[in-house]
Formats: structure tokens, sequence, C-alpha cells
């Protein structure tokens, strides 16, 4: 899953099930999510640094971890934007003076950028983001209206 | 701090000193940590990418002349159900042949961010001397 462009409702469509806030149950969820792998402009496609992403979800909240190992809390970028979630950031490489040469090379440096759409609506006020042995985790707690409700039926 | 050579169980290795048995049971399956090796004056440096892994989790092992490195990780601990996955969960396991030219009782470690950084400081009889040539 690389990166993924914001896509307008009528383009998502022809290929997802509705996409409606208020009727987001847990199973349609889960194929929005699983769905979008398939998406994203080839324009956009980032080679090189992917870390790995892993989403849940619960009535309350989104939670999004992010494998990111050795990097400055300062260089971590959280960004969200109505539905989009942008984790983006730069892991600069310490050289010091006394090296002669890398023997190996297998860890990525530098810039990095994963986008998400998130197929509910999320408080942003109340997003929090914690980084801790290397794994970044952003807590989204849903918007009020996009939490599953039992409906009450009243039988006459 | 410092690793004392400890008597570990050995592994069958490939020439790159990576057990390939426990790769191929699942039950035991580890995954290979990134790694960046850089060769200094004074000996080499590696830096392991373990995320997830704290100090606890950490087993650093020298035994004749290799290096092993283990970095097991406790799995998420949520209420939360899973929806998509990219990350691995197993546990890290790498190996190293070491350089005979390396002290192992000066081998420094300090692990930061998920990232295992390995000072492997050479013995001073193996770095280059000059020798003096007296003239009579």
């Amino acid at each position: 899953m690389n990166i993924i462009r914001y896509q307008t409702p009528s383009a998502v469509a022809p290929v997802l099930p509705r996409l409606s806030g208020l009727s987001a149950l847990s199973s349609e969820m889960d194929r929005l999510f699983s769905a979008f792998p398939f998406f994203g402009g080839s324009e956009e496609r980032f080679e090189g640094w992917q870390p790995a992403v892993d989403l849940y979800h619960d009535k309350d909240s989104v939670l999004v971890r992010a494998e990111l190992p050795g990097m400055n809390k300062e260089d971590i970028h959280v960004s969200l934007h109505e539905d989009v979630l942008t984790l983006s950031g730069e892991r600069r490489q310490e050289k010091s003076h006394n090296e002669k040469g890398n023997l190996r090379s297998e860890r990525y440096f530098g810039k990095f950028e994963r986008r998400f759409t998130l197929p509910v609506r999320v408080d942003s006020r109340r997003v929090a983001a914690s980084y801790e042995d290397g794994v970044l985790t952003v807590t989204l707690p849903k918007a009020e209206e996009a939490k599953p409700r039992q409906i009450e039926v009243n039988v006459k | 701090m410092t690793v004392p050579a400890e008597q570990q169980q050995s592994q069958q290795h490939n020439g790159n000193g990576q057990p390939q048995q426990s790769q191929r049971r699942s039950a035991n399956a580890f995954l290979r940590p990134r790694t960046h090796i850089v060769e200094t004056g004074d000996g080499y440096t590696l830096q392991v990418e373990l995320p997830g892994v704290n100090k606890h989790g950490l087993e650093i092992t020298v035994e004749n002349g290799e290096l092993t490195i283990v970095g097991r990780r406790e799995p998420f601990q949520t209420e939360a159900e899973l929806v998509y996955r990219e990350s691995r969960t197993a546990d890290f396991r790498r190996a190293f042949e070491l350089d005979p030219s390396i002290d192992t009782t000066r081998i420094a470690a300090r692990l930061e961010q998920g990232v295992l950084t390995l000072d492997l400081p050479k013995a001073e009889a193996a770095k280059p001397r000059r020798i003096e040539v007296a003239v009579a």
C-alpha cells in the first residue's frame, strides 16, 4: 500500500460499497481498508522508504501504528486534513568524521510519506500521537456522529 | 555497556552467519532486522533496527567470534480490532561473524527508539602500527 490519493466519493463509488459515515458498520470498514491498497494514482507512487503501517479500530477510535525506528520526534509529522491522515518525516543519517566507509547499508534514510483516507470522521481536536521504542502510534477518536449507534425500534 | 561472552546453544549457520533452520520452522521464525554497518578508524559500528523492542527484550551474545542479536517484543496490546497490517509480528534475530581483530571485551551497546547501536572496537594490537627503525 503506497501513497493513497484522496479520492472524492464519486470516484470511489463504482468500486467500493457505499461510503456512508453514519452507517459505518465494522465489516464495511474492514472492506474499505483492505480495498485501499489497490487504489492510488500511480503518478504519486513513492519509491524508497515505505515504513510499515498497521490500522486498528474499535467503536471509539481508529489507531494507526507505524514502525519508524531511530527517528527524532521533531522529524516525525502527523497531519490530518478533513479525513486524510498523512504521516511523514525524515530520518537523518549521522555521519561521524571517523568513518572509513559503509560495509552494509540496509537501512532507509531520508524522507517518507504515507497517506490514508479514513473511512470515518474523526475528531481532529482529540487526535494524539506517541513515539516509543521506534513505533509511532496515532489515536484518532471517531467523531460522535460516526460511532455506531443502536436505533431503538418502537413497536406499537 | 560491555557484553561478556556467554555460553549459547549454537545453531547451524550458512555462510552469512544467519541461522537457516530456525527460519523454516514457522513456530520459531524470526525476522532479520535491517542493519547498517560502518567501518571506522577504531573498529566497526553496527546499527540494527528493532522497532518495538525495549531493553528487556534485547539479548546480545558473543561466542567464538560470532555476535548474535535477539530482539523480542510484545505484540501491540489493544482491545481494538486489527483492520490492516503491513508490519510483521515476529521477533528479530541476526548473527554476525566478527572480524578477529575486534576486542570483544570492549563491545558497547545502546538502544534508542528501536535502534541498537553497537560499537565494536578493534584490539590495539590489530591497528596498523608504525615500526620505528633504529639506525645503528
